[in-house]
């Protein structure tokens, strides 16, 4: 449907630009005390968070649409943004962890079953409720209705996952290999040069094959996830902190985390006390929500769009599949972020194993979506 | 209904999860790590979800 165009009137303007001043001296103030109260590095952590949502939403760039895109229309652009990203952080990444050690941790896991079993799932629900673990936080801040129910059930799916995660890893796992140094380096940089020509190969004719919009996108996440490495120590994750929410509010409601081996450990019930102004993850977590929601109330119009309709059985679908991808994601040692992107860019294999095993999952996800409703009625 | 409804229920989680988080864990700036983790020569030792515990 198309619209027409009304210039502004003084007072629209007036009131639109207060509005702006408003949420950039919000968010100013947010971080300001953050850093006042928890710690300067805590603040700016929650910096990074807000960089994390505004980037994300402003430029509309996210990793479950580029994946969608690049199945069904063969639209390479966001999935080579991604790719070069996650080049542009190792080549800073990867020596800073050989020359730091100790100081920075990257997002290093073992490859196992329950790993790769755990990615298939993420990849699938992933694309059923159209979010990823940075994109529901993105989605629900911003306002669309299945992310902002998929997002508790999310945490409590992080939560139980994590619960039983000894259990799933005893299934059977190799030892985490990672590639290191400079030979590390090179090794990352060639397999995401055979991605991207993998991609470019499996593009359809004519298709624009990286964007300017998503290159730009794509070089402001990797400062941002390079300043997280920095300040933080360890890389950009979102899946931990989703899930240590659940277990404080389990804790609270005086449920008994020492039953679990993963609650139970002395550095898990430390963070469990600690305030979640002093978790990276809930940090970036919480400013990926707060940013995306201030991109969306800067944009004129954006949050007065109608809610699209659903019928019942997508919401119980958005349920399932947000509970399943928090509980796959620690099966996974990581979502999109900290497994795909940060775990690639850090040099570990099992970064590459979930990207190929929730790729193929994303396959069946997308053939679910409309069986389970959530294409919406227009 | 728009999705102002929707987002500022996000906003009111984000509100209520830091709110509740404070009432139950205080903050002690003056034992912040230092700002950057890198030059700092501490042990990196946050949550990650591809950590096992420890």
């Amino acid at each position: 449907m198309s619209q027409t165009a009304t210039p502004d009137t003084p007072a629209l303007a007036a009131a639109g630009w207060s509005k702006r001043a408003g949420l950039l001296l919000g968010a100013l103030v947010v971080v300001a005390l953050v850093g006042l109260f928890a710690g300067a590095r805590y603040g700016m952590m929650l910096a990074i968070g807000l960089g994390f949502g505004i980037a994300l939403e402003g430029m509309r760039f996210g990793f479950a649409g580029p994946w969608r895109a690049m199945i069904l229309r063969r639209e390479p652009s966001g999935v080579i943004a991604q790719l070069l990203s996650i080049a542009v952080v190792a080549v800073v990444a990867i020596p800073l962890l050989a020359s730091h050690p100790g100081e920075l941790v990257g997002a290093q896991a073992p490859v196992g079953f329950a790993m790769i079993g755990g990615a298939f799932v993420f990849g699938a629900c992933m694309q059923i409720v159209l979010g990823c673990g940075s994109g529901t936080l993105v989605n629900a801040g911003s306002g669309n209705p299945v992310s902002l129910l998929a997002l508790p059930f999310f945490a409590l799916g992080s939560f139980a996952g994590a619960w039983n995660l000894i259990w799933w890893t005893d299934l059977g796992a190799l030892p985490i290999i990672t590639f290191g140094g400079t030979s590390g380096l090179l090794i990352t940089l060639v397999l995401i040069a055979l991605a991207v020509g993998l991609f470019l190969w499996r593009a359809a004719p004519g298709a624009v094959k990286l964007s300017r919009r998503h290159a730009i996108a794509a070089l402001v996440l990797a400062a941002l996830a390079i300043g997280n490495l920095v300040v933080a120590g360890q890389p950009w994750g979102v899946v931990y902190g989703l899930g240590l929410w659940a277990a404080k509010g389990f804790s609270a409601l005086g449920g008994d985390l020492s039953a679990s081996a993963f609650w139970a450990a002395p550095g898990s019930m430390e963070r469990v006390q600690a305030s979640v102004l002093t978790d990276y993850t809930s940090l970036t977590d919480i400013g990926i929500i707060l940013g995306a929601f201030g991109v969306a109330a800067w944009r004129r119009g954006a949050l007065s769009a109608a809610l699209p309709g659903y019928p019942a059985r997508a919401w119980v679908a958005t349920v399932v599949a947000g509970f399943l991808l928090g509980y796959s994601s620690r099966l996974a040692f990581g979502c999109n972020v900290g497994a795909f992107f940060s775990g690639i860019s850090t040099g570990s294999l099992h970064g590459w194993v979930w990207f190929v095993a929730a790729f193929g999952g994303a396959f069946y996800g997308i053939k679910l979506r409309p069986i389970l409703g959530l294409e919406a009625r227009t | 209904m728009t999705r102002a409804f929707t987002a500022s229920l996000a906003l009111a989680f984000v509100v209520l999860l830091v709110g509740f988080d404070l009432a139950s864990a205080e903050l002690n700036p003056y034992q912040a790590p230092a700002a950057f983790a890198l030059g700092s020569g501490a042990v990196a030792s946050g949550g990650f979800c591809g950590a096992l515990p420890n």
